[in-house]
């Protein structure tokens, strides 16, 4: 399928999952493409990198669910901080196993699974809802009941994928990107974004089997773009852009620079964005 | 910043060595230390008293053998797979011996890296809760602060993300049962919570630091033992591996003040 038609089944108000890890392997270009829709007041589910920050900064989310927003190499989300501290965005910070056990209960259709993380700590607030539950066995030890994190639809970046859905992830971690395709409840919602589209028959050639671990049970459209997770880092085809990551991050602090960002990479289409900082690499 | 006494040795070398005690004893569990101090401490332990340790990448694989900071681990020896989905098992059957940073920290023990100020419109909004609430409810976390004063050793932190004493006890015998927070390393001394209330005291003072720094520094009343001993010197074994092998760039002295 094309980005278009990727965003065309994605609606206002929906809870979305974005799969990758900080700075990693994000789909980054799904994420533009939404910055480009009309599509706003957004649930979004992440192990938040900038991809929560771009969507906060064009307005596009109402409510986050993370365990918390990084750029890695620097290390608070900026556009995340700046939205935060305009009172503006509500927030749910949860463990990020909490995180991981809310995905699984989801995918697995119950309603909640039991863990010691959170017990004592702030992420258990009246306002996050979490409960516990009582062990019916003889410990009867009082445990979080991370309740499962159900999405509308969830967007993961991979290495490589074939037209069906099987998606392939070259680099050394998985994340939890085949959680989040499982924890979406809507039909036909589960997309997979990849550098490359190859042949079934060629994908056991790129990497060894434990690399297929997105089966098309999970997903239900791929799109082909390279270079879809930049500035994120998708190793091996790529790491992260760091050049540009930092000027990403300085334009939260001037609005000047920010409007520039704007225009130069996010009001052109794709293939804009990715002739622009192709050409910024030559600059350097 | 020189911590006097014996020649030329830093603060931030006593505070690598401090950090590194934290792993003395710990057995064959995997070490996660963020913060520069603490991932010199974790390499020192390592390759010194705490051969067993395992250390990992910073990515997604355990190695044998400790990489200079600031260099690619890449030229180590990969003896497994650790990607973050393990990281959890490891985490919840506690094999792993943990140092933390803290934007705050307080008297019980609780640690903040969420947010500064209200939760609906944070004056500071930090990097978030992490796997803080996790880790300090499954094994033992120790905590390292750069900069020691009155903002970050607060009377009670803002937001709980690591857990303290009293939480974790009046959360029942669950968040207790492997709760284990042992030590605080900050620029001024090495703490813990060995007091009848679990209220922290200080446990050692760094070589050159006047107990009224450490005391004015606390935003707090500190348990001060009478018996108040000073952090040890490196030894001559582990200034060189710091010196020589593990940071001859020494990128430890950006991370402490002065």
């Amino acid at each position: 399928m094309t980005m278009d038609e990727l965003i065309a089944e994605l609606e206002c108000g929906m809870t979305i999952g974005f799969g990758g890890w900080g700075s990693r392997r994000k789909p980054m270009a799904a994420v533009r493409a939404i910055l480009r829709s009309a599509i706003d007041d957004l649930t979004v589910v992440s192990y938040g990198g900038p991809d929560v920050g771009l969507l906060c900064a064009a307005g596009k989310v109402s409510r986050l669910v993370i365990p918390f927003a990084t750029l890695d190499s620097i290390p608070i989300e900026p556009h995340f901080k700046r939205a935060r501290q305009s009172g503006s965005l509500p927030c749910t910070e949860v463990d990020e196993g909490m995180f991981y056990l809310g995905l699984l209960a989801a995918s697995q259709r119950i309603p909640f699974l039991p863990t010691r993380a959170g017990l004592g700590s702030d992420v258990l607030n009246p306002a996050s809802g979490i409960r516990t539950v009582v062990s019916p066995y003889d410990d009867a030890e009082e445990l979080v009941a991370m309740p499962a994190l159900r999405l509308d639809a969830a967007i993961v970046h991979v290495n490589r994928a074939d037209t069906r859905g099987s998606g392939q992830i070259l680099g050394p971690d998985p994340f939890f990107d085949d959680l989040f395709l499982g924890a979406v409840c809507t039909e036909g919602k589960r997309f997979v974004t990849t550098e490359r589209i190859v042949d079934t028959n060629l994908l056991a050639s790129e990497g060894p089997i434990q690399t297929l671990c997105i089966s098309r049970l999970l997903t239900d459209g791929v799109v082909e773009t390279p270079g879809g997770a930049h500035f994120t880092a998708c190793v091996p085809d790529y790491g992260r852009d760091e050049t540009f990551q930092r000027t990403y991050a300085h334009a939260a602090s001037d609005g000047d620079a920010w409007a520039t960002f704007e225009q130069r990479y996010l009001t052109v289409d794709e293939a804009g964005y990715q002739r622009a900082r192709a050409e910024d690499e030559e600059h350097q | 910043m020189s911590a006097g006494g014996a020649s030329g040795v830093t603060r931030a070398e006593v505070c690598a060595v401090a950090c590194a005690e934290v792993f003395r004893g710990v057995g064959e569990v995997m070490a996660s230390a963020f913060g520069t101090a603490p991932a010199l401490g974790a390499r020192i332990a390592r390759l010194t008293f705490a051969p067993d340790l395992v250390l990992t990448d910073g990515d997604a694989a355990l190695i044998d053998g400790a990489p200079a900071l600031g260099e690619s681990p890449s030229g180590c020896v990969v003896e497994s797979h650790m990607p973050y989905r393990r990281v959890f098992d490891v985490v919840w059957s506690g094999r792993r011996s943990l140092i933390m940073m803290a934007s705050q920290i307080d008297r019980a023990g609780n640690q903040n890296i969420s947010a500064i100020g209200p939760w609906n419109r944070p004056k500071a909004q930090l990097i978030g809760v992490r796997g803080a609430p996790g880790n300090t409810v499954n094994h033992p976390t120790s905590y390292w602060l750069p900069d020691h004063s009155p903002r970050s050793f607060v009377e009670e932190v803002d937001v709980v993300c690591g857990v303290g004493y009293a939480r974790a006890d009046a959360a029942g015998e669950a968040a207790g049962r492997f709760h284990d927070v042992r030590q605080v390393i900050s620029n001024l001394g090495v703490f813990d919570f060995d007091t009848p209330d679990h209220a922290m005291r200080i446990r050692s003072i760094h070589p050159g630091v006047a107990l009224e720094e450490v005391v004015r520094a606390t935003g707090f009343p500190l348990e001060i033992p009478s018996d108040l001993e000073e952090t040890r010197f490196p030894t001559p074994t582990e200034l060189s591996l710091i010196r020589d092998v593990l940071d001859p760039r020494s990128i430890r002295d950006r991370e402490l003040r002065g």
